[in-house]
């Protein structure tokens, strides 16, 4: 079985977003960097899948050099092999990245490889597209499921399971397919030592496709206007509990 | 012309709906032109009452049977199909899992771009929108281009407003040419949904041996239950299991596969119109409480029944009981 797991390299954000002062992007110098976190649970069901189904996996991403890490961090886990489609850290809008992603995974089953699985994130944390995998899908004329939250593989084909309104789908695709998953899917592991160390040797394969245009073109990011808002100090310490039952009855709460 | 997709719950549209028909509305008259809406499966025509507050002259209805349960790119190809004819210079849906995910392969199959969550449309050429990033944290304002603008918008970036006045809403019902394969993802009947249900117990033998139960739900268009002994093996996943811990079901036929008939699985199956036990020993309490049974091996059943059912789908005669 060969799977293919897509990902992105996005700033780990903590409590406030700060942008560079030309607001072309989030101003990372005092931030690290993770796999955008559906893609996290995408990395740890691929092997699994190959735990239990044994297998090859391949993870890919669209990013620059830096992006590697994020490549080391998935073989850390137990992802065979790594792909970096190398930009020059401008932004890729979803036409021409999902189009990029199409050429690397043609080019690979020119080489003989042929994906039986492509899994994505059901949307990335940072420019939230919601329309990557779908597009991936599509033009390679393979089914395709978003939002999925439970997979299970059985004879050349996957049963996937994702949260509606009204309690869970349940859906049936035969294999190749490209499924995008939603975090919940699993609990992603921690790297062993051993893995990092592993990881920290593989070689990386890698493309650089042209920059291109796809038709969706940042003009500029900008932060959502916060409304003007005061706290109450409440008190502190043991003195605060008359305060906090004044407060839940003033709320109806008790 | 605008055309907004349009979700709805047997003809109700969703409340995301109405706020994209409200944004799609104030843009229809931004640019001077005219809304439209379409919309999945018959029972849609009754969206038009609602749709007439919203400024919508047209609501066009994509009717085939095989649109009912929800598939992605059958919807998506409706939706392109239609736009083909009626040439549309937007298309906007909701933010939901479904709006999202219909509009991409909208978007794909028509090779135009999508802005996905936004909040805010400004018209021109190109479009200058303002879109949710990191969730809402972080907004962008981007371009969109392409001869046909293709948007979802966000979920509550306004609120519904229905006008005072109402328009005339023509309908229209329309077949769309779809393929195989734009069912290749088959939805799964859900347990407490599902019409049959065939459920599984110890005396099916072992996991593999699910495979006649799902061949005989596959065919009667139901589900496959098992009992908690079932679960307790590992041979079915948890969401499977019909009784007290389990899922309660109601359909109208429940055929009970090797399944002795514990209080706490009745308990599960009580809903059901009728019971049919297939068990090796009629002494079973199951048999006691079903409507029809058959004594014998599990295996040995369903594979004459599976063989029967299959002949006469195919249009053959059934063979009259000896």
């Amino acid at each position: 079985m060969n799977i293919l797991v897509c990902i992105k390299r996005v700033p780990a954000t903590a409590g406030q977003i700060t942008l560079t002062p030309d607001g072309q992007d989030i101003d990372t110098r005092y931030l690290g960097f993770t796999i955008s976190p559906h893609e996290e649970c995408a990395v740890e069901e691929a092997v699994r899948m190959i735990e239990a189904h044994g297998g090859i996996t391949t993870v890919l991403t669209l990013g620059p050099e830096a992006a590697t890490d994020q490549l080391r961090d998935a073989m850390a886990l137990g992802i065979e092999r790594a792909m970096l489609l190398e930009t020059d850290g401008r932004e890729w809008d979803p036409v021409a990245t999902a189009s990029a992603i199409v050429q690397a995974i043609e080019a690979e089953r020119a080489a003989g490889r042929s994906y039986d699985l492509v899994l994505f994130g059901n949307e990335s944390a940072d420019s939230a597209g919601y329309q990557v995998g779908v597009r991936v899908a599509d033009a390679l004329d393979l089914p395709c499921v978003t939002g999925i939250k439970a997979i299970e593989l059985a004879d050349g084909h996957a049963t996937v399971r994702r949260q509606t309104e009204s309690g869970w789908e349940t859906a049936e695709v035969s294999l190749p397919a490209v499924l995008t998953v939603k975090e919940g899917l699993n609990l992603p592991r921690y790297p062993s030592l051993p893995g990092r160390l592993k990881a920290k040797k593989k070689e990386i394969g890698r493309i650089k496709p042209q920059w291109q245009g796809g038709g969706l073109e940042k003009i500029r990011l900008k932060l959502p206007v916060q409304a003007e808002h005061t706290v109450e100090i409440l008190g502190t310490n043991g003195d605060a509990g008359a305060q906090l039952v004044e407060v839940f009855q003033r709320l109806r709460l008790l | 012309m605008i055309l907004a997709f349009i979700e709805h719950v047997a003809g109700a549209p969703t409340m995301l709906s109405l706020e994209v028909l409200t944004m799609a509305s104030r843009l229809a008259r931004k640019m001077g032109t005219q809304l439209e809406a379409v919309a999945i499966g018959p029972k849609a025509v009754a969206a038009a009452e609602i749709l007439s507050s919203y400024g919508v002259s047209t609501l066009h209805v994509a009717d085939d049977q095989r649109l009912d349960d929800y598939a992605a790119a059958a919807w998506a190809h409706a939706v392109a199909d239609l736009a083909a004819r009626v040439n549309p210079r937007v298309i906007i849906g909701t933010a939901s899992d479904r709006g999202g995910e219909v509009i991409a392969h909208v978007a794909t199959r028509m090779t135009m771009p999508m802005a996905a969550n936004c909040t805010e449309i400004v018209p021109g050429d190109p479009f200058t929108v303002t879109r949710q990033r990191w969730g809402g944290s972080l907004l962008e304002e981007a371009h969109l281009k392409g001869t046909i603008k293709l948007l979802t918008i966000a979920p509550h970036a306004l609120a519904a407003e229905a006008s005072p006045s109402r328009t005339q809403v023509a309908t229209d019902t329309f077949s769309p040419a779809l393929e195989d394969k734009d069912f290749r993802v088959r939805l799964k009947i859900s347990l407490a949904q599902a019409r049959v249900v065939v459920g599984g117990g110890r005396g099916v033998g072992s996991a593999e041996g699910f495979a006649a139960l799902e061949e005989l739900a596959g065919l009667l268009g139901g589900a496959v239950g098992c009992s908690r002994a079932v679960t307790s093996l590992g041979w079915r996943p948890h969401s499977d299991q019909v009784g007290q811990t389990g899922t309660r079901i109601a359909p109208d036929l429940y055929i009970a596969c090797g399944i002795s008939g514990a209080i706490q699985h009745m308990v599960g199956c009580r809903a059901a119109k009728h019971i049919l036990a297939i068990n090796t020993d009629p002494g079973a309490p199951i048999v006691a409480q079903a409507d029809f049974a058959v004594i014998g091996d599990v295996q040995k059943v369903l594979a004459a029944v599976n063989a029967e059912v299959r002949r006469v789908k195919a249009g053959e005669p059934s063979r009259s009981p000896a």
